[in-house]
């Protein structure tokens, strides 16, 4: 119901903030006394505890990742090696796999996102545009761990008896589609992926597209244009910042994604260009390893991987928020999705 | 004449792509909701939510220690996070005009997306480490943070619904602005903001990742939340991916349970919403 306050609130001037002109109004009418201070000084506090949690979370990671960062330094990054017995670790493979399986993720599941969102918002009838919201939230809904047990006896054996032998036929001379189908791989993690970040997308991209002005729409029919032309050089142009914040939104959760992806992806540290083989993730190289950590260097480097992956997804959902700011400023967009 | 032709055609074709894309997308949720019925609503009975799990290799077993493991950790989660999340919203709603609230609000919306599993180091980091062994208390404090700025955005949202002349009512006859924005804002704004927190426990409820290690799981059925806890989720992930039939037959089994119970509590919420803020969509 993230939409209502986009259609509710009346057309403030642009450049105002999204805030009904009444605000400012009332709040010159009276003066405060010491309870109403005291009100909004407890509400501070709990305001500022989100703040706090970003700084505190940051903390814990770096100061855990201390040991690791002093001995590995920033090679950490770019090695491969991962061998607890000799004490040394570099996190290449896991960056590695984690981008990989994003990537694939985000081929599959823009183009399916996306089509959501314009059926919903231009082409269906207005029947059917409240049910497949509806599914794309529950689709939402789906805790990550069922997905995986979804992955390892559904979607695994059908890749393995009907996805990827045509593949190999068809395309087994490009690098990607070559090898031995192990079952947990980079195709399935990556497919996993898709199918969860689609309804993240989809619910972005929605309210993105619902925020357009319908007399752009009207301006673009009025030119003569098809239906698809007015989505595509009126509606699209105007909700582009939006709709790629929404996309970029969907990697970070792709990037972050921890359950679902440990269950398919196979964990083994390496890297390799077939996505028939096993890889491993940031997010499943912690889940895994991080309650058998033995040594205080192993725990220390699984933080540093943990760091890496807290940093590069708060940037990569700043990014993803700014740009959708732009669109519907200062809108939980996408939030009744979560 | 051509031409007019083409653009036709290319409209009908793109519309014709966008359409069947979808219905792939919509297909992917009865695909995985199929699954789960046909797999598992036929171990589900009455043992299955009163028995604790069965040594390995024996058939039967049920999820009832992983359902109250899941009933407290959630609980607890749910008692640290809301009152901060409905306070912090309250803050963005009410005083959120001004720099701090538009850190806030960003902060917000960027720690949403956080991986999980980052949380539960952090859990993992206060609780367990300092005392040594697993606790279902770090899950809970886990889970609460995620929680938290889900919490404040809703709310945050739903309070903003309330029209500005009620508050402008209150504040004419006299009323102070604490008691303005508690009994008058904030309670007419209710039923959203219990919509609010039943979504952000719906979604909690399924985490596995920041649980791993810090509510570990229990083969045992235990109520103490300083000791390690079993949670539904955690077991359909170490059921899912054991060696033994009998296990993946109870996985299916739990999963379906925990995605009703997920569905079960966002429908209520949906249906709380609906009743309440049906005429304004």
């Amino acid at each position: 119901m993230t939409s209502l306050p986009i259609e509710g609130v009346p057309p403030a001037p642009p450049g105002t903030p999204g805030r009904p002109s009444g605000e400012t109004r009332w709040q010159s009418l009276i003066g405060m006394d010491r309870s109403d201070r005291a009100y909004q000084r407890v509400l501070t506090v709990f305001a500022l505890a989100l703040p706090a949690l970003i700084l505190i979370i940051l903390g814990v990671l770096f100061t855990g990742a201390l040991p690791a960062l002093k001995r590995f330094g920033p090679s950490f990054a770019w090695t491969s090696t991962w061998d607890p017995v000799a004490e040394v670790y570099g996190a290449a493979p896991m960056i590695f796999g984690t981008l990989a399986s994003s990537l694939l993720a985000l081929l599959i599941a823009v183009p399916l996102a996306l089509s959501v969102a314009i059926f919903l918002t231009e082409f269906s009838p207005r029947a059917l545009r409240q049910p497949v919201a509806f599914v794309i939230e529950l689709l939402a809904a789906i805790p990550s761990v069922v997905y995986g047990t979804w992955g390892i006896f559904v979607l695994i054996p059908f890749l393995r008896a009907h996805v990827v032998p045509p593949l190999k036929a068809v395309l087994g001379w490009i690098p990607f589609f070559q090898g031995v189908f192990y079952g947990n791989s980079l195709l399935a993690g990556g497919i996993i992926l898709a199918i969860m970040i689609v309804p993240y997308i989809a619910a972005v991209s929605r309210e993105v597209l619902l925020a357009v002005p319908t007399s752009q729409r009207e301006a673009a029919l009025a030119m003569g244009a098809t239906r698809w032309e007015a989505v595509r050089s009126a509606v699209l142009p105007y909700g582009r910042t939006g709709l790629i914040g929404a996309v970029i939104l969907g990697l970070g959760r792709a990037l972050g994604e921890t359950m679902a992806v440990t269950m398919v992806i196979g964990n083994r540290h390496d890297i390799g260009v077939s996505l028939f083989q096993p890889a491993y993730t940031m997010a499943a190289a912690i889940a895994n390893e991080f309650s058998e950590a033995t040594t205080n260097l192993y725990l220390s480097a699984l933080f540093e991987v943990g760091l890496i992956l807290f940093v590069l997804t708060v940037v990569v959902n700043a990014i993803a928020r700014i740009l959708i700011w732009r669109v519907a400023r200062g809108q939980a967009i996408g939030s009744r999705a979560l | 004449m051509n031409r007019a032709f083409h653009r036709h055609l290319m409209s009908r074709i793109m519309t014709g792509l966008v359409i069947l894309l979808s219905f792939v997308a919509v297909l992917a949720l009865f695909l995985i909701l199929g699954n789960l019925v046909l797999k598992g609503a036929s171990s589900i009975d009455w043992a299955f939510f009163t028995k604790g799990p069965l040594p390995a290799g024996q058939t039967g077993g049920g999820v009832a220690n992983a359902i109250a493991g899941t009933g407290i950790i959630v609980g607890l989660a749910a008692l640290i996070g809301v009152p901060i999340g409905i306070g912090a919203g309250l803050y963005l709603a009410e005083y959120g005009s001004g720099r701090l609230g538009w850190l806030v609000r960003f902060v917000a919306d960027v720690l949403t997306g956080t991986p999980s599993i980052v949380i539960g180091i952090v859990g993992w980091t206060f609780i367990v480490k300092p005392q040594k062994h697993f606790s279902a208390l770090a899950g809970s404090v886990a889970l609460a943070i995620l929680m938290i700025p889900m919490l404040a955005r809703t709310t945050e949202e739903m309070v903003r619904l309330v029209p500005h002349s009620l508050r402008e009512a209150a504040l004419a006859l006299g009323y102070p602005r604490w008691r303005t924005s508690l009994k008058i804002v904030a309670r007419t704004a209710l039923g959203g903001i219990v919509t609010g927190c039943l979504v952000g426990i719906a979604r909690v409820a399924g985490e596995t990742a920041p649980l791993l290690f810090t509510a570990l799981g229990n083969l045992n059925f235990s109520l103490r939340v300083n000791q390690p806890m079993q949670a539904l989720p955690l077991q359909i992930y170490v059921y899912a991916t054991g060696p033994f039939e009998e296990w993946h037959r109870l996985a299916w089994a739990a999963a379906l349970v925990l995605m009703g119970l997920v569905l079960i509590i966002s429908l209520i919420a949906r249906w709380v919403t609906r009743a309440r803020y049906g005429s304004v969509r």
